[in-house]
Formats: C-alpha cells, structure tokens, sequence
C-alpha cells in the first residue's frame, strides 16, 4: 500500500527552476543563504548573472525581488517557509501583492515533516500568511512532478505566487507527470461516493492511502488533490458535497488558516455538509519526519478514523 | 523631458508654487503630513525639473526612464506636486487628495499612479525596491539611474541597511538614496527619540559613497543629482540637511504640523507667505 518514495518537492522545484531558466532569460532567482536546502542552487549554478543571493535577509530580497519585478523579470525569492513569509510579510503586502508585481515566493521546508530541526524552522502558518494576501496564487503541490508542473504554472500566471515545498522525499502521487495541472483547478484522483477527502502537500499520499483503509470497511472515498488553495476550485468541493455528503480536509498547517478553512467556507456557502479536519492546533517539536506525523495526527490512519466517524454518524442518524 | 537648462531662480520659482500646492491640498484633504513634504520638496523640484532625471509623462512606462522612489511615503504631497507639474497627472487631482474614488491615495500606490514607481508608506521597503530596479538595469544593458528618497526617521529601519549592505555589496552605481535629513519624527526630534548619528559614516562604513549638501540649496542639490550619476562601481547617498516645514515659518521646525493639516487660517497666512 505504501507509495514509494521520489524526489522531494524542494528537489523538483530546484530542477523546474533550471529548466525554466533554459527556456526564459527573462527569470530571475534570490536567496536569503539558504540556495542548497530551497535546492536554487541549480538555477545558480546554472545562471549566476540572474540568481541573486541577499544573504539572511528576507524584507530586502522580497523588496528587492518586487523592484526586479517591476522592471518587468519573473522574479522568483526563496528561502524556508517559515522565514520568508514571516520575516517578508510586510514587504509581500506592499510591495508585492498591493502593488500587484510579478514576484513568486516559494517556501521551502513546509510543515512539520522537516523533522529535527524542530518548531522555529517549520512552516506552520505560511499558507495562511500567504493567503491573507489579496491577489496572492497559493498551491501546495504534492509530489515532484507535480510540483514541476505547479512551478511552470506560476511562472507562466502574471502576478504573486506562493507555493510550498517540503523538505523529505515526497510518495510519488504521479507516477506519469502531471500534463492536466491547472491553476485552480481540483485534481480527482480517486472517485467514490461516500466521503471525500480533500488534501495536500503530503498529505494528498495519506488521502489515498486512507481510501484504501475505508475500501477494506467498505467506504467509498473519494480523493481530491487539491493542490490550490487560492483560487480554490469551489465547483469540485460543491460536487463533492452533494455527491458524497461528507468531507474530510487534509493539511500539513495549523487549522485556523489555510486549505481547511477556505474548503469549510466554500462547502458552507455552497452546500453545507458534516466536516472533519485533519491538521495542526499547536507548535509541534523536534523528532524524526514520521514519528511527528503520527504523534501530530497527520497519517492515513488518522484521515480514515475521521472519515468512518463522519459516514457512520450519517448512517446512525438514517436509522 | 527637459531639454533645455533652468536657472536656479525659476527652479525655486517652481518650488515656491509646488510648496503652495503642498499645503493647499493637504488643508483641503484635512489631513496628511505636510512638515516631510516641504523638507523634500525642493530636491524633487530640482531632480524633476532641473534636467536631472529622464522621463516621459506622455509614457511613464518608458523602459529607459530614470525611477524616482519616495520610501518616505508619506510626503506624497511633494510628489504628487511634482508629478503635476511634470503632466504625468492633471492639476485638479491634487484637490482630490485622500478622497474616496480617486486614484490620489494618502500614501503612493503605483497601482493607481504607475508614475509613482512603488507602494510605499510602510518604513524601509523603498530601497531594496530601487536595488532591485537597478539590478534590472544591469541584467537589461539599460542605463537609467534610481533613485530613492528616505526619511531620517526612516533609517531607524532595520530593512534600510540590509538593502544598504547589498546594493553596495552587488557593486551597483547605478542607485542613489536621498536622505531628506530634517531632524523630527513623529514622536519628536530625531535625536531623542533613536539617534541616527554618525549617519555619514555609518553610510560610507556601508560601502556608500557620500555627499553632505544643504537640501533647500538650489546649486548644491542639482551639482549633488549630477554628481550621483558619474559612473561609478558603488552606490551613492545624498545627505541632505533639510528643515522641516521649510517655507512656512510656523511649521519649520514645529512638530506639531508632522502629521497635521493647515487650518484654512493657517492655509491663507502659508499662501502669503509662499507668494511670488
């Protein structure tokens, strides 16, 4: 059941990042000192002349990265998650999203699966910061290809991006590339009709692991990929409500923001069906990737206990 | 673009009438900042008109025009005076200032003005925007120049040095910061409140290369703008002393009238005095 292990998504955002740059002069890359962990190193390496290494200075590589953006570069600015989306907020607010420049941010070392390295080095709220931002594109894809297709996307959108990557080995989700990716747009990877989950990130693996859980109790889950979060594909969380009547929200975050609020707000206004979330409530800690995963509840096992919860509540109040 | 050369006597001419429009649109607005508006005014009289920088108001977009950045975002009256007078907006909008659906919004929003070059109004940011702009430059073989107004209060910022260490560091020559150094922030003189001192070693300890003018001094400012621009391998400051207020004898040097509008009293004695 277990998938097997590909490159991580940082890995593949790196890579994609080369690639572009092959493809378009016109792409630019910074760094705050973190070039060989955010994996820009191969964009350096490749085209020192437009990768510009700020040293450990967020506020001033964002600026700096909206001003190269308004000189009409695709500037892309990387560093952890958590550094650049708290440290730069103001300087995303202002100068990036308000002033609509052409800026993507790409937070490395999302969530907790960073491991050792513990609490001040995980993104726990950088989908939320970043979706405080008006006019901001935030994706959280799932596994490399997918992530070099989320990285193409972005480059190709005008206007500010946030994608998260994440520092282990991703599962491979797509075993083929992933040619149909499209901003916004809900990948369903699994079809079913007694629940649905929706993820992201890692957690998108642990969805599918999980419907294979609920098939051996004979639940039929549907998965959603749903790699973005804004614009967030309401049609799919619409259809998944009526057709299936119940929905878990699978994320790597803290749940007072991020993909699980935003999906509660769109089933609520769309049609309102019994919810149940997985994802953080505190600060983790440090700890081997797959010991905090479990001990912060973020397994397959924990999506289907949820999931059978919600079906056998629905079934209790049949009877 | 001016083409031709000015006398220094019709740049303070130009000043004199864009500190009128300064304080006429604030007392109209009811509020906004009129004392860093006419500290900086005269430097952007004399960038703006006195053949210092390259643009085109017909095409603010012009790809080798020079980029003006006010990081002291709230002496947008200043700029917007300028931008008047440049034809880059019509008069009448400076009456609109901070009113409701209208492109004139309290603190500069390229979004509503694209001539305004950045966002700014939160301290610090401007800087690293201009480096990024010159970097631009320098990746594009263009050779425009950038450059950026900051306040004295301002360089209490910790994001104005972490630009100022890597624009010097990135070797950029093609950057020049403007230190519109009037003494006062809002809670009071700059000294009491987080003294910036020694602000011209700090700069040249910075990589910086620094010239001390008097920013009301016609000939020292355009002979300081020009100077910027000879080729160089470093980023340049312009420190230039300033009064707060200048212009209108009760509000230079009176801190009271750092975040506050003239009374339509206080609007008639400043035309008075501002009068050709």
């Amino acid at each position: 059941m277990a998938r097997p292990l590909g490159e991580a998504t940082r890995e593949a955002y790196g890579k994609a990042l080369a690639e572009l740059g092959r493809e378009n002069p016109n792409i630019v890359v910074l760094d705050g000192d973190l070039s060989k962990s955010t994996m820009t190193k191969y964009f350096a390496q490749e085209f020192p002349d437009r990768f510009f290494n700020v040293g450990i200075a967020e506020a001033n590589m964002v600026g700096i990265a909206a001003g190269l953006a308004a000189s009409g570069k695709i500037a892309f600015a990387s560093s952890f998650a958590c550094f650049v989306m708290c440290k730069a907020f103001d300087q995303m607010r202002l100068a990036v999203a308000y002033s609509g420049n052409n800026v993507k941010i790409v937070g490395s070392h999302g969530g907790i699966s960073i491991g050792e390295d513990g609490v001040s080095q995980m993104g726990h709220e950088d989908i939320g910061l970043a979706l405080s931002l008006p006019g901001f594109v935030v994706m959280v894809p799932a596994d490399g290809a997918e992530t070099r297709a989320a990285v193409r996307a972005a480059a190709a959108h005008v206007g500010p991006v946030y994608i998260r990557v994440g520092r282990p080995k991703a599962p491979v989700v797509y075993e083929n590339g992933c040619p149909d990716f499209q901003i916004g747009r809900a990948i369903t990877l699994r079809n079913g009709h007694d629940v649905t989950l929706v993820a992201n990130g890692l957690m998108v693996a642990a969805a599918l692991d999980a419907a294979d859980l609920l098939e051996q109790q004979g639940v039929s889950a549907r998965v959603l990929d749903m790699h973005t979060v804004r614009p967030l594909d309401e049609e799919a969380i619409e259809k998944a409500a009526r057709e299936t009547g119940a929905i878990v929200v699978a994320e790597e975050h803290l749940l007072y923001t991020g993909l699980a609020s935003q999906v509660a707000m769109a089933a609520a206004k769309r049609y309102p069906v019994p919810m149940r979330f997985i994802g953080l409530y505190d600060y983790a800690e440090s700890g081997a990737p797959d010991a905090l995963m479990r001990k912060y509840r973020l397994t397959a096992d924990d999506i289907a206990r949820e999931a059978l919860a919600l079906v056998n509540m629905r079934q209790s109040a049949a009877v | 673009m001016v083409t031709t050369d000015v006398s220094l006597e019709q740049l303070e001419r130009t000043a004199r009438k864009l500190r009128r429009h300064i304080v006429k649109m604030l007392a109209i607005a009811g509020s906004g900042h009129p004392g860093g508006s006419l500290s900086a005014i005269d430097i952007l009289t004399a960038l703006f008109f006195g053949n210092v920088m390259r643009y085109n108001p017909r095409n603010p977009r012009w790809e080798d025009r020079d980029r003006f950045i006010l990081s002291k975002g709230h002496a947008v009256p200043a700029l917007y005076a300028v931008l008047a007078e440049a034809g880059f907006i019509p008069e009448e909008w400076l009456w609109q200032l901070r009113k409701i659906d209208t492109p004139m919004q309290g603190h500069p929003s390229v979004k509503d003005i694209p001539a305004l070059e950045a966002s700014t109004g939160s301290l610090g940011q401007g800087l690293s925007i201009g480096l990024g702009m010159a970097l631009a430059a320098r990746l594009d073989n263009r050779r425009y120049h950038v450059y950026v107004m900051i306040g004295d209060g301002e360089s209490e910022e910790g994001q104005v040095w972490e630009a100022a260490m890597a624009a010097s560091h990135f070797r950029v020559g093609n950057l020049t910061a403007i230190l519109d150094y009037n003494r006062y922030q809002l809670d009071g003189a700059i000294g009491e409140i987080m003294s910036i001192e020694p602000v011209v070693a700090k700069w040249e300890a910075f990589g910086w290369t620094v010239r001390e003018i008097d920013g009301h001094d016609m000939r020292q400012i355009l002979d300081a703008l020009r100077w910027a621009r000879e080729p160089r391998q470093q980023p340049s400051i312009i420190v230039a002393h300033t009064v707060k207020g200048k212009g209108v004898s009760f509000m230079e040097n009176n801190n009271e009238f750092h975040g506050k509008a003239p009374t339509q009293a206080e609007l008639e004695q400043a035309l008075a005095e501002l009068a050709d």
